[in-house]
């Protein structure tokens, strides 16, 4: 996959493995993708695949040791991330780039308000009075809608869906142009999902912000995404438009995913589950990772590990049978 | 074919003291349930659906109310009589992981309730657990190794092994799917259901996952704030949800299709808290549909046919498609 000339931002052939008791393991493998300016990206997998590793990369917040990136390049606005100094990283991590993690709990600081954490945030990146970082903090609490006036109150006065607004107060106050979100509303109820969800999508507007979402819902990537990649075992399997994966799903994996979800709409029928386990990572299959629980699978799919393959547009899929799913589905 | 009914439930209360006065978790709850069929119970976090499940098996004690188990109120026998009752009456836990003693091997996971009903030779024992390993889907090999060394799907097979052990006909399922990726909970669901039709188990299924619930039960009761708001066939509720709650609850779900742009009612506020309620209908703070008569206490009231909804106006909105505009 060549992209010429250099997208926005784009991540080409990152791999990243982890040292276990001596043994290293792949977490990520050959992913490669791009983002437009305003764009929202889905990561979908199911736990372990390595979607939150991805994100973490793109920050250089993996923990080292274990992880390590192995190989690859991340490219943001013409800057190659991963071999950047870490001093100039330091202007782009939360300024440039911002993160929002699953559990609102563990990214706030119990001993600080929640006015002083976001404040916090803006002193460091602008060149700024502490009012005037202050000022800038009660604005952004108003913006993801909470009350100005709860400046001084700590991250336990607040209830989950209230922290999660908090967390992304933070994450947006310096205006970043690349949000990286990792399951920003699983540990929320569906009433509250659906408001911070909404919320997201307007500020995404009103800043103009590009978004990574990382999800195993497919709900959520069906109402935010624009783009939209699988990933199984650390490795990408389907990648294309939302519409490309919803309407022309063409890996196995991907089709698994759908037939597995139970539907709220439409006749009920009886679940197809993928069967089997997803794959320890210290010991991948040799061909295709995906290939012992696929039910397509050939000799040939144990051999070899297929390369993604280009489908139509930005549709690409790594499986070496063509059309296998789509022909099943007429 | 007559219906057997295996739980009623009626009046059912339980509160908790706290320090800022009398929570209730629990709050006039009354229902029934047939052999073989599933009662969904849905709500968010905090409406008090996992209270009731323990409150049903006498884990937590009930502060009014008659739980009638085959005719018989489980609040009222003796420890004797409620450990006979139990061997009945099963549940399985949300987390496969903390619901499963870590220093058991599967096998004596699975044999621990046999061993304390007592009754069987060890070599009785040993053949009902490589039973109950087969009917769940474990594999024997499996059956010296850890609950660590297993992943979710394979714990939480272990957690139905161990419900099933003393031939129960009713359990309460806490969330035990929801700790799982949809592939696995997809073989989870399914494995639930062919259980049920072979041993005509009775489920109450409880859950904050609308989907889930729906693919499951046969009835659906949605709580909020330790009240039923509403009840009805499961099909009926998707297609026909009466109460206001039900309704935003339901247009909440993101649905896994992209040509499907719905609607979604956005609810005001959050669960307000359920220490001390004033009397009325609980979700009238953030209901776009409050009024005066509010105030006054709901009663689930049977709307159409089996269909019940705790709120005055359901009525008309039966008859309306959509919350009005502007809301």
């Amino acid at each position: 996959m060549d992209h010429q000339p250099r997208k926005w931002m784009e991540v080409k052939d990152l791999a990243v493995e982890y040292t276990v008791e001596g043994d290293r393991v792949h977490a990520v493998n050959q992913v490669s993708f791009s983002l437009d300016r305003g764009q929202t990206l889905g990561l979908v997998g199911e736990t372990g695949a390595g979607k939150t590793t991805i994100a973490k990369s793109i920050l250089r917040i993996l923990p080292d040791p274990p992880a390590r990136i192995c190989g690859g390049e991340i490219y943001f606005e013409g800057e190659e991330l991963l071999t950047l100094p870490e001093k100039k990283m330091r202007t782009i991590r939360g300024n440039k780039i911002s993160m929002i993690f699953q559990d609102p709990m563990t990214a706030l600081n119990p001993v600080y308000t929640v006015g002083s954490q976001i404040a916090e945030v803006v002193a460091l990146h602008q060149k700024v009075t502490g009012r005037e970082a202050q000022m800038e903090a009660v604005r952004m609490l108003e913006k993801v809608g909470i009350d100005g006036e709860r400046f001084g109150e700590y991250p336990h006065q607040f209830s989950g869906g209230m922290k999660q607004r908090v967390v992304i107060a933070m994450a947006l106050a310096c205006g970043p142009k690349l949000l990286l979100a990792d399951e920003p509303t699983t540990a929320l109820d569906v009433t509250i999902q659906a408001q911070v969800l909404d919320m997201m999508n307007q500020l995404k507007e009103e800043f103009g912000t590009s978004m990574i979402l990382i999800t195993h819902d497919l709900g959520i990537v069906a109402e935010m995404c624009d783009q939209v990649a699988v990933v199984y075992a650390g490795q990408i399997v389907e990648m294309g438009t939302a519409e490309d994966i919803f309407d022309r799903t063409a890996h196995p994996y991907t089709e698994g995913l759908f037939n597995s979800l139970p539907r709220v709409e439409g006749s009920k029928k009886r679940l197809t589950p993928i069967g089997g386990m997803p794959p320890n990572p210290m010991e991948l299959p040799k061909g295709c990772a995906f290939s012992p629980r696929c039910p397509y699978a050939a000799k040939k799919c144990a051999e070899q590990c297929p390369g993604l393959r280009h489908l139509e547009g930005g549709h690409y899929s790594r499986c070496i049978k063509e059309n296998v799913v789509r022909r099943e589905k007429r | 074919m007559r219906t057997e009914q295996v739980l009623e439930v009626q009046h059912l209360k339980t509160y908790f003291p706290t320090q800022k006065g009398i929570l209730h978790a629990v709050d006039d709850v009354s229902f029934s349930m047939e052999k073989g069929k599933t009662l969904g119970v849905v709500g968010e976090s905090g409406c008090g659906k996992s209270t009731l499940g323990r409150t049903i098996l006498h884990l937590l004690e009930s502060t009014d109310g008659r739980i009638l188990f085959h005719g018989e109120d489980v609040t009222r026998v003796d420890r004797r009589r409620l450990r006979k009752l139990r061997e009945h009456m099963q549940i399985i836990f949300q987390d496969p992981f903390s619901s499963l003693n870590p220093r058991m091997s599967v096998r004596e996971i699975i044999k621990e309730p046999l061993i304390l009903k007592g009754g069987r030779t060890r070599q009785e024992m040993e053949e009902k657990v490589e039973e109950l390993m087969d009917v769940v889907g474990l594999d024997r090999r499996l059956a010296f190794s850890y609950p660590h060394e297993l992943d979710g799907g394979r714990r939480q097979r272990i957690g139905i092994a161990r419900a099933l052990a003393l031939d129960p006909e009713f359990l309460v399922c806490d969330e035990p799917v929801s700790a799982l990726d949809v592939s696995i909970q997809a073989q989870i669901l399914n494995l639930m259901e062919d259980l049920q039709e072979e041993r005509g188990l009775t489920y109450m299924f409880i859950t904050h996952d609308l989907s889930v619930v729906r693919y499951i039960s046969h009835e659906i009761a949605v709580m909020y704030l330790g009240q039923i708001v509403e009840k009805a066939p499961a099909e009926e509720l998707f297609s026909h949800a009466f109460h206001p709650y039900t309704k935003a609850l339901l247009s909440a779900i993101p649905v896994p299709d992209i040509h499907t742009k719905r609607k979604r009612i956005l609810l005001k506020g959050e669960l307000t808290s359920p220490v001390n309620p004033k009397p009325g209908c609980r979700f009238r703070s953030r209901c776009p549909y409050e009024c005066e008569e509010c105030r006054k206490p709901q009663e689930l009231r049977e709307i159409m046919p089996a269909h019940y909804a705790a709120c005055h106006i359901s009525r008309e909105l039966a008859g309306m498609p959509d919350f009005p505009k502007g809301l």
